[in-house]
């Protein structure tokens, strides 16, 4: 059965129409010791496509296998192959250390990108097996990526704790600049591999 | 009444069918009146804190108080105590009404190295009836024993200038503890006013 409103289907096939601004979760990927983690539209159940136009991952407990390595993202557009996208980017972020002696507020420029086609950092470096209990969390929000006449805006936000002992509050923005629609993201760390959580979210207009 | 569409509930028994909510679950709205603190205790009261969420949001609408004070929030890590051990970072932004003062910059004396105290989310608050403060904080897995658990926080506030404060923290609780409740203050004075509610992110 169908509901239909003023010419507009509510509910129909067993589910309720996209609308409404919600934020709708699509997947939810939990991994260990991975190299690579991506979100392919069409594949595992993951949607990326203009059914959402904001698309959000919600990075949960990531834990690296190498003190040197920054969680970092790319992405693809329909129909390429490679997660090498021209990217241009800011990073900033405070930090302090647990000893108290330290405190910083400032760009990075060593982890933003200028139509660069590497993984864009979005944390800093650690943690790692030598700091068991230590991760990242945050989040990243890609901006109508199935568009194809503007580059495709991203934004994130991280708490990092990193293995020698500093904690860093990462802030990332950037755009990838590409007018072909964005159907992939990659995920992975700078070095060595990754276990966690990532929770996919679309936000429907 | 339920009602079935393609063999698929969509609602049922007074609620949507999973897949068909928002990814925000209501949980808990505590209002503030002339309240020394606020406190959410999972299990208790119909607050959630546990493995249901992977994370917990805080919302916090026009809460003011009498004097001007710091809003702070500290976590429970077992026994009865508020007094997590919080690494953390903390900056904010001013701009006056007057449009002649701006800065940003690291807030050396809102950040936590390892300490219990109580954190600081929001510089001093405005005492006018009319200015609160507002924001959101995000807890990840705090129900979680193998690693620290992060928490993010951005509030907006006026001080007595006035000024607007845009106030940016982050940090973790650095155990390995299930964090099960959190409680919220003014540093020196109640909270006279506004409401804190909570969520989980499905």
């Amino acid at each position: 059965m169908a509901v239909i409103s003023n010419g507009t289907t509510i509910i129909d096939a067993g589910a309720i129409s996209v609308g409404g601004g919600k934020e709708t979760l699509i997947k939810t990927a939990t991994f260990t010791n991975a190299s690579t983690v991506a979100f392919i539209d069409g594949t595992d159940n993951v949607v990326m496509d203009d059914t959402y136009h904001t698309y959000i991952f919600k990075c949960i407990d990531i834990h690296g296998n190498d003190d040197n390595g920054r969680w970092a993202f790319q992405v693809n557009t329909a129909g390429a192959s490679g997660f090498n996208e021209s990217c241009t980017s800011n990073f900033f972020n405070a930090r302090r250390n647990h000893g108290d002696t330290y405190s910083i507020l400032g760009a990075v420029t060593g982890y933003d990108q200028a139509q660069g086609t590497g993984y864009q950092n979005i944390s800093d470096t650690g943690p790692a097996d030598g700091s068991a209990e230590r991760t990242h969390a945050g989040h990243l929000t890609i901006f109508n990526p199935s568009n194809t006449t503007f580059a495709t805006q991203f934004m994130a936000e991280f708490s990092d704790a990193m293995s020698d002992d500093y904690m860093i509050h990462s802030y990332v923005s950037g755009y990838f600049d590409v007018a072909a629609a964005i159907d992939e993201v990659s995920f992975k760390s700078s070095a060595g591999t990754t276990s966690g959580i990532i929770k996919m979210y679309g936000i429907g207009s | 009444m339920g009602l079935i569409s393609a063999g698929t509930s969509i609602f049922d028994a007074g609620a949507l069918a999973a897949g068909n909510a928002g990814s925000l679950t209501f949980i808990k709205k505590l209002t503030a009146s002339s309240s020394a603190t606020l406190t959410f205790v999972g299990g208790a009261s119909s607050v959630i804190l546990d493995g249901t969420y992977k994370e917990y949001l805080f919302t916090f609408n026009n809460l003011h108080a009498a004097t001007r004070s710091n809003f702070s929030f500290q976590g429970r890590d077992g026994g009865t105590d508020y007094d997590g051990p919080i690494v953390s970072t903390h900056f904010g932004l001013k701009h006056n009404e007057g449009a002649n003062t701006y800065s940003i910059g690291y807030e050396g004396d809102r950040d936590q190295a390892n300490t219990a105290n109580f954190q600081i989310l929001s510089n001093t608050s405005h005492t006018d009836d009319s200015d609160g403060l507002c924001g959101y904080l995000r807890i990840f897995n705090p129900a979680g024993t193998t690693y620290i658990t992060h928490f993010m926080s951005e509030v907006n506030c006026v001080t007595n200038t006035p000024t607007v404060c845009s106030n940016f923290c982050a940090g973790y609780f650095n155990t390995a503890t299930a964090i099960n409740a959190f409680q919220f203050k003014f540093a020196s004075d109640e909270i006279d006013s506004g409401d804190i509610c909570l969520y989980g992110v499905t």
